[in-house]
C-alpha cells in the first residue's frame, strides 16, 4: 500500500480487533502509553471496514470474532491491503492460527501474553512494513553469533564461516528476510523445496536440526532457529 | 362358602390380562354342528354390517363351496389374494399370513379355523395362522364345526365312527371373545342338503350316506349346543369371580394325570382334558420312567414323545421322572407337586389278571391319602394282547454276533458237562446249563438268553436224557425238568435284563445331570458376556452334537449372532424365523409347531427379566429335538445361559455403579482441590488490585511494585492452573486428535526448555541424547507439553542447586524419553499413584498446581500408545520417563536433485 507522506510523520496507527472489551482496554492502554494510536473494531466486518477508510499501519486481529473467523478477515483484508496483521488467539487454536499465517497473516500472539512480548512483535512486523517499502534488503544479517552476508552468500558463526548445502542456505536466508516473524512448516517447505514439498514436514525438521548443528552452541538449547510448536520457526532478530 | 375380596395381586393380574386383551385382536367363532349350518354365510353377513359401519374388513380366506348366496355376499368384500405353495409337484392356494399382516386389517375373515395348512407353511394349522393375527391386533372372524375340537373329537370317533383328522385345541375356542352359535335343525339342514344348497348332487350324495346322518346331525347338534352353553357357563362364572362374588372352586384343586407308554394312554389323556376342561383347574400330566418302560421299541416311543408334546398343547405342565417303582414315584411327584386327585388309565392286560400281579393302579389306590384316585374307563374294544408281543415290544433283540455267542456258550456247557460228568447225574447237568443262562442273560440281553435257555433244554434232552442223541425221552417227569429249567431260565434273563436296563436308565441320567453340572460349573467360572456364550455355545454344540448360535440384541436393538460362533453362516432364511421368534416371544423352527420344516429349532432365551436373546440350534438329526428327554435337557441348558447371561450383566451394572461412585468421589476432590486452587489467586489478586485501586496515594512505589508483582504472579498461577484443567479435560474427554508428523527430539526438548526459559532461570539442565536418534512419529506439540510438565515438576520439587536431568534414547521400538532431578525422591508407596489426577504427594508442601500436570504427562502418553514410569533414582531424586512408539522407521530421507551437488 503507498502511504501518503503526511502519515509517514505520524505515530503509527493500530487497528485492534477485539470483541472482548476488558482485553480491547488493556491492548488500548498499553498501546496508546507506548505511543501509538488506536483504531478499534468489534466485528470482522467492522475491522475490514476500518482498515479500508482509517488505512492502519498494523491491525491486531483476534480470532474469536462474533460475526466471522480470523482467517475469513485476514483474507479479505489481503485482497487489497499489505498492512502487517497480527493475530491473537488462545492456546490450542494452532491450526487456526497457522492457516491465518498461511494466508497472510505476519505473526501471531498467544493468550495471555505480556506487554513487551506484544511490543516486541509490533516493532518486527511494522519494521517489516517499511523493509518491503525499500528496494532491497539489508546487504548483511546479523544476530547473537550469526552473521549473514546476503550480498555474498557467506555465513559467518562466531567469526568463522561455514559452509551451507543450496538448501540450508535458502532455508536460512527466508528466515533471515523474516527475521523475528514466525514462518509455517508450509511456507518454509515452499520457499526452500517448492511448493510441491509442502507436506513433507519431516525435510524441513532434518534440515533444521542440521542447520542448527552448524549455527548454534548447544542445538539442544537454541538460542537462533526457535522452534513455535505445532506451528513452525522462528529466527531470532538480534 | 365364604365370601372374599378381591387380593390386589390378583386385581393387577387382571388388569394386566385386560390390558394384553386390549392390544390383542378380538376372535369371534362362528360356531355350529356341521357343514351347512351357515356359518360362513352368517360371517359375511356380520363382515358387511361391520364394512358399512366404517371398518376395514379383508377376506383372508373364505371356501363358498359353490354356494351362490355366499357368493353373492362376498362381493361387496376386499379379497386378500391366496399364496401359492408348490406341494410336492401340486400347487396349492393357501392363505397368505404376511400379506394379512402387512395389510393390517382392522376385521380380517378366516374361514374353516380348522384347516392345516400345506407343508412348507409357517404353521401347521390355520388357528396358529390366527393366533399370530389377534398378536398383531388384528380381529379375527372364523368359522367352526364342532366334531374339529380336540376333546370332542375322541367322544366323535368312538360314537359315531367318525374320524376327525383336522382338530383344534380346545384353548382356542376359550380363547375367542365371542362365540356365536349357528344353528339348524337337522331337517333343515337334510333338507337344504337335498335342495344341493350345502354340496353339489353326488358330492351331497355321499355326504348323505356318511356324516349326513340324522342321528350324527342330531347328536352334533346337542354337541354344539352343550359346548356353547358350557362356555356361557363359564363366562357367568368368571363375571362372578371378577366381581368377587363368591369362590368357584376350590384354588387349591389340582389335577395329577399319569400317562404310561401304552397306546391306550391316548384315551386316559383324552378323558382328562375334558375332565379338566369341565374343572377348569390347573394339571399336570407325568410319566415314569421304570426299568420295565425304559427300553421302548423307537415307534412307541415317539408316539409318547407325540403324547407328551400333545398333552402340554393341551395346557398340561408335562414331567418325566424314572424311578424303579411307578407308584412310588407317582406318589412322590403328587405330594410334591401339590395335587389333589390323580387320573390313571386302567390296568393293562397281561398274561395274569392284575388282581394276581398286582398293577399301578391297586398300588396307588392301597397307598394313596392325599389324593383321590380316578381311574379312567376300560377303552371299549383293545385286542387282548398276546404274551409275546409284549415281549417283543418291550425289550431289544441282540445283535447276530450276541446269538453267536448264546449259541456257543451252549455248545461250551454241553462239552464240559459232558468232560465233567458223563451221562446220568440230570441234577448237576442242569445246573450247569442254568449257570451258561445265566451269562448269557448278563452279557448278551434278553433274545440270545431265550435262545440260550431253548437251547440249554434241547440240548439236554439230546445228550443227558435216554434215550440219547434223540430229542425223544421215555420218562415223562423230564417234562418238568424241561419246563422248570427253561422257566428258571427265562426268569434269569428277565430279571438281569431288568437290571441291565436299569443301569442304562441311571447311566443316562446321571449323563444328563453330569452335563448340565459341567455346564454350569464353568459357567459359574467364567466371566464376562462373550466368554459366557462360548461356554454356552461349546457346550450346547458338543452335547446335541448339533450347531448353535447366540443372538443378542445389540445398542440399536437388532439381533446379532453374539459371542464367538463355531459356525460359519446361518442357514437360509432363518433371519425370518429369528426375528419372528423375537418378536412373538416363541419357540420356532425343528419339533415346534412353527415351520417345523426348518433346519433349526429357535429358542428364546430368557431370564428373570424378560427375553433376552435367540439360540439357534441346527442338529444333525433332525428328530433328535423331539425327544421330550432332549428339549428339556436343551431347555436347561437354555437358562442356564440365560441366568449366567443375566448375572453377567448385573456385575458389569454394578461395576458400572461403582464406576460411577468412583467418578463421583474424583469429581469431589477435583471440586474441593480447584476451588481452594483457584480461590487462592484469585483472593489474592483481588485484594493486591483493589489496594492499588482505593489506596495508591497512600503507598509508596515500592509498595506498590510489590503488588502489581504480586497481581501477576498470581496470573501466572492461575493462567497455569486453568491451561492444565483445560488440557486434562480435552485429553480425557478423546477431543484430542494427534497430529502425527515426524519430529526430532531434540527439537521438541529444545523448544520445551525455551518455553520453561524464565521458570529455569540460572539453573543447570543437562541434555543426554542418544546420538544417531530417528525422527519419531509423535505430536509435537502435546509431547512438548509432557516434557513441559516433568521440567516444572522437577523444578518444583528438588533443590534450586540440583541440576536437572533430560535423555533420550532409543531401546527397541520405542523412543524413552526421561526426566531425572536430585529431589527427595517419591514415597515407594506413592510411585503407582503418581499420575493419578490430583495426587500431589503426601507432604502438604506445595502451594500450587492441582496435582494435574503428571496425569496429563499420562493421559499424552497414552494417548500415543506409549506409558508413563516413575522411579526413584538410586543416589536420591526422582525420574520420569515417557516411552512412546517411534513410529516405523524413519522415513527415507531422498535428498532433491540439488543436494545431491553439494557445494
Amino acid at each position: 500500500m503507498p502511504k501518503s507522506p503526511e502519515e509517514a510523520a505520524h505515530e503509527p496507527l493500530v487497528l485492534i480487533v477485539e470483541d472482548e472489551l476488558p482485553m480491547m482496554r488493556f491492548l488500548r492502554t498499553s498501546l496508546q502509553s507506548h505511543g501509538y494510536r488506536v483504531g478499534e473494531a468489534r466485528t470482522g466486518s467492522e475491522a475490514i471496514a476500518l482498515a479500508g477508510t482509517q488505512i492502519p499501519d498494523l491491525i491486531i486481529l483476534d480470532l474469536g470474532l462474533p460475526d466471522m473467523d480470523g482467517l475469513a478477515v485476514t483474507r479479505r483484508l489481503r485482497e487489497w491491503s499489505a498492512t502487517p496483521i497480527i493475530v491473537v488467539s488462545a492456546r490450542g487454536q494452532e491450526r487456526d492460527k497457522i492457516a491465518a499465517l498461511d494466508a497472510g497473516a505476519d505473526d501471531y500472539l498467544t493468550k495471555p501474553f505480556s506487554v513487551p512480548e506484544l511490543l516486541a512483535r509490533l516493532r518486527v512486523a511494522l519494521r517489516h512494513r517499511d523493509k518491503t517499502g525499500a528496494d532491497k534488503p539489508e546487504p548483511v544479517f546479523e544476530s547473537g553469533r550469526l552473521r549473514v552476508d546476503i550480498a555474498h552468500r557467506q555465513v559467518w558463526v562466531d567469526g568463522a564461516e561455514i559452509r551451507l548445502t543450496p538448501i540450508e542456505y535458502r532455508l536460512l536466508l527466508t528466515l533471515v528476510h523474516f527475521a523475528g516473524r514466525v514462518l509455517t512448516h508450509r511456507q518454509l517447505l515452499r520457499e526452500g523445496w517448492g511448493p510441491a514439498y509442502e507436506g513433507q514436514s519431516q525435510y524441513l525438521r532434518i534440515y533444521m536440526a542440521r542447520l542448527r548443528h552448524k549455527i548454534e552452541a548447544d542445538p539442544s538449547r537454541p538460542r537462533l532457529l526457535l522452534t513455535e510448536p505445532g506451528v513452525g520457526y522462528r529466527l531470532r532478530d538480534s | 362358602m365364604t365370601e372374599r375380596r378381591p387380593d390386589p395381586d390378583e386385581l393387577l393380574r387382571r388388569v394386566q390380562a385386560e390390558e394384553l386383551r386390549e392390544r390383542r385382536g378380538k376372535l369371534t367363532v362362528f360356531f355350529g354342528a356341521a357343514p351347512g349350518v351357515g356359518k360362513t354365510y352368517a360371517m359375511l353377513r356380520e363382515a358387511i354390517r361391520e364394512q358399512e359401519l366404517g371398518s376395514d374388513v379383508l377376506v383372508g380366506v373364505l371356501e363358498t363351496h359353490g354356494r351362490a348366496e355366499t357368493e353373492a355376499l362376498l362381493q361387496g368384500l376386499a379379497l386378500l389374494p391366496r399364496r401359492p405353495v408348490d406341494h410336492r409337484g401340486v400347487t396349492l392356494s393357501e392363505f397368505d399370513l404376511d400379506g394379512a399382516l402387512a395389510r393390517h386389517p382392522r376385521l380380517i375373515l378366516v374361514d374353516e379355523l380348522a384347516h392345516t395348512n400345506a407343508e412348507g407353511s409357517r404353521h401347521p394349522k390355520r388357528w396358529q395362522d390366527v393366533a399370530e393375527l389377534l398378536d398383531a391386533g388384528i380381529n379375527v372372524h372364523t368359522t367352526l364345526n364342532v366334531q374339529h375340537l380336540e376333546s370332542l373329537s375322541e367322544i366323535i370317533a368312538v360314537g359315531m365312527g367318525l374320524v376327525v383328522r383336522e382338530t383344534v385345541p380346545d384353548s382356542v375356542l376359550e380363547m375367542a371373545d365371542e362365540v356365536r352359535l349357528i344353528d339348524l335343525p337337522p331337517g333343515e339342514l337334510l333338507e337344504r342338503l337335498a335342495e344341493g344348497r350345502i354340496y353339489i348332487p353326488e358330492q351331497a350324495e355321499r355326504a348323505r350316506d356318511n356324516f349326513f346322518r340324522k342321528e350324527n346331525l342330531h347328536a352334533l347338534r346337542e354337541l354344539a349346543l352343550r359346548q356353547t352353553a358350557e362356555r356361557v357357563g363359564t363366562q357367568a362364572r368368571q363375571y362372578q369371580e371378577h366381581r368377587g362374588l363368591k369362590r368357584t372352586w376350590t384354588v387349591s384343586e389340582r389335577l395329577l394325570v399319569c400317562l404310561s407308554e401304552s397306546p391306550d394312554a391316548d384315551k386316559v389323556l383324552w378323558a382328562a382334558s375334558g375332565l379338566v376342561m369341565r374343572m377348569h383347574v390347573p394339571w399336570a400330566v407325568l410319566h415314569v420312567e421304570s426299568p420295565g418302560n425304559v427300553r421302548l421299541p423307537e415307534a412307541r416311543r415317539q408316539e409318547l414323545v407325540k403324547r407328551l408334546r400333545h398333552a402340554e398343547q393341551l395346557g398340561a405342565e408335562v414331567s418325566t421322572v424314572s424311578g424303579m417303582n411307578a407308584a412310588d414315584e407317582i406318589l412322590k411327584f403328587a405330594s410334591e407337586w401339590g395335587a389333589t386327585r390323580i387320573v390313571v388309565g386302567p390296568p393293562g392286560r397281561r398274561l395274569l389278571p392284575w388282581r394276581i400281579t398286582g398293577s399301578v393302579v391297586a398300588d396307588l389306590m392301597d397307598r394313596a391319602v392325599e389324593q383321590d384316585i380316578w381311574v379312567t374307563r376300560n377303552p371299549r374294544s383293545p385286542a387282548p394282547r398276546r404274551f409275546r408281543l409284549e415281549f417283543q415290544a418291550r425289550r431289544g433283540r441282540g445283535t447276530p454276533a450276541q446269538y453267536v455267542v448264546a449259541v456257543a456258550t451252549m455248545a461250551a456247557v454241553t462239552a464240559i458237562t459232558s468232560l465233567l460228568f458223563g451221562r446220568g447225574r440230570a441234577a448237576d447237568v442242569v445246573m450247569l446249563y442254568l449257570l451258561g443262562v445265566a451269562l448269557v442273560a448278563m452279557r448278551c440281553g434278553y433274545g440270545p438268553s431265550l435262545l440260550a435257555a431253548l437251547l440249554g433244554v434241547l440240548a439236554f434232552d439230546f445228550f443227558f436224557v435216554p434215550p440219547y442223541l434223540s430229542f425223544a425221552f421215555s420218562d415223562l417227569g423230564h417234562v418238568i425238568t424241561f419246563g422248570i429249567l427253561l422257566f428258571v431260565a427265562l426268569v434269569i434273563s428277565n430279571l438281569t435284563d431288568r437290571i441291565r436296563a436299569q443301569v442304562e436308565a441311571s447311566r443316562a441320567r446321571e449323563k444328563r445331570i453330569a452335563t448340565q453340572y459341567a455346564l454350569s460349573r464353568e459357567l459359574a467360572r467364567t466371566t464376562g458376556r462373550d466368554g459366557l456364550i462360548a461356554v454356552s455355545i461349546v457346550h450346547i454344540e458338543d452335547t446335541f452334537d448339533c450347531r448353535a448360535m447366540l443372538l443378542l440384541p445389540d445398542a440399536v436393538g437388532r439381533l446379532a449372532v453374539a459371542g464367538p460362533s463355531r459356525s460359519e453362516v446361518l442357514p437360509s432364511h432363518d433371519e425370518g424365523i429369528v426375528q419372528w421368534v423375537w418378536q412373538n416371544r416363541r419357540e420356532a423352527g425343528l419339533a415346534t409347531d412353527t415351520l417345523p420344516g426348518s433346519e433349526g429349532l429357535y429358542l428364546v432365551v430368557s431370564g428373570t427379566q424378560g427375553a433376552m436373546g435367540v439360540l439357534c440350534v441346527i442338529p444333525k438329526d433332525r428328530h433328535q429335538f423331539e425327544d421330550t428327554e432332549q428339549r428339556r435337557l436343551l431347555d436347561t441348558f437354555v437358562s442356564l445361559t440365560a441366568i449366567a447371561l443375566e448375572r453377567a450383566r448385573l456385575a458389569e451394572e454394578s461395576q458400572l455403579t461403582r464406576g460411577e461412585l468412583e467418578k463421583e468421589g474424583l469429581r469431589n476432590t477435583l471440586l474441593a482441590s480447584i476451588s481452594h486452587d483457584l480461590r487462592t489467586p484469585i483472593a489474592v489478586i483481588m485484594g493486591a488490585a483493589s489496594a492499588l485501586m482505593d489506596d495508591s496515594d497512600r503507598l509508596d512505589a515500592g509498595a506498590r511494585m510489590d503488588l502489581v508483582q504480586t497481581v501477576y504472579g498470581q496470573s501466572v498461577r492461575l493462567n497455569r492452573l486453568v491451561r492444565d484443567l483445560l488440557d486434562m479435560t480435552r485429553l480425557e474427554s478423546g477431543g484430542v486428535q494427534l497430529t502425527l508428523e515426524w519430529h526430532s527430539v531434540e527439537e521438541i526438548v529444545g523448544a520445551s526448555l525455551n518455553r520453561l526459559e524464565d521458570l529455569l532461570g540460572s539453573r543447570e539442565v543437562r541434555v543426554e541424547l542418544e546420538p544417531g536418534l530417528p525422527l519419531i512419529r509423535v505430536d509435537g506439540v502435546l509431547i512438548g507439553q509432557l516434557l513441559v510438565n516433568l521440567l516444572e515438576n522437577a523444578v518444583k520439587y528438588s533443590p534450586r542447586d540440583a541440576p536437572i536431568e533430560i535423555s533420550a534414547s532409543k531401546p527397541g521400538d520405542e523412543v524413552l524419553l526421561e526426566v531425572a532431578d536430585r529431589g527427595p525422591g517419591i514415597p515407594e508407596a506413592d510411585l503407582d499413584r503418581v499420575f493419578d489426577k490430583f495426587y500431589r504427594g503426601s507432604q502438604e508442601r506445595l502451594p500450587e498446581g492441582v496435582g494435574l500436570g503428571l496425569a496429563i504427562c499420562r493421559a499424552i502418553a497414552v494417548a500415543h500408545g506409549g506409558r508413563m514410569l516413575a522411579l526413584n533414582r538410586p543416589g536420591g531424586g526422582a525420574s520420569f520417563r515417557c516411552a512412546v512408539p517411534a513410529g516405523e522407521l524413519s522415513p527415507g530421507f531422498d535428498p532433491p536433485a540439488s543436494e545431491t551437488s553439494e557445494e
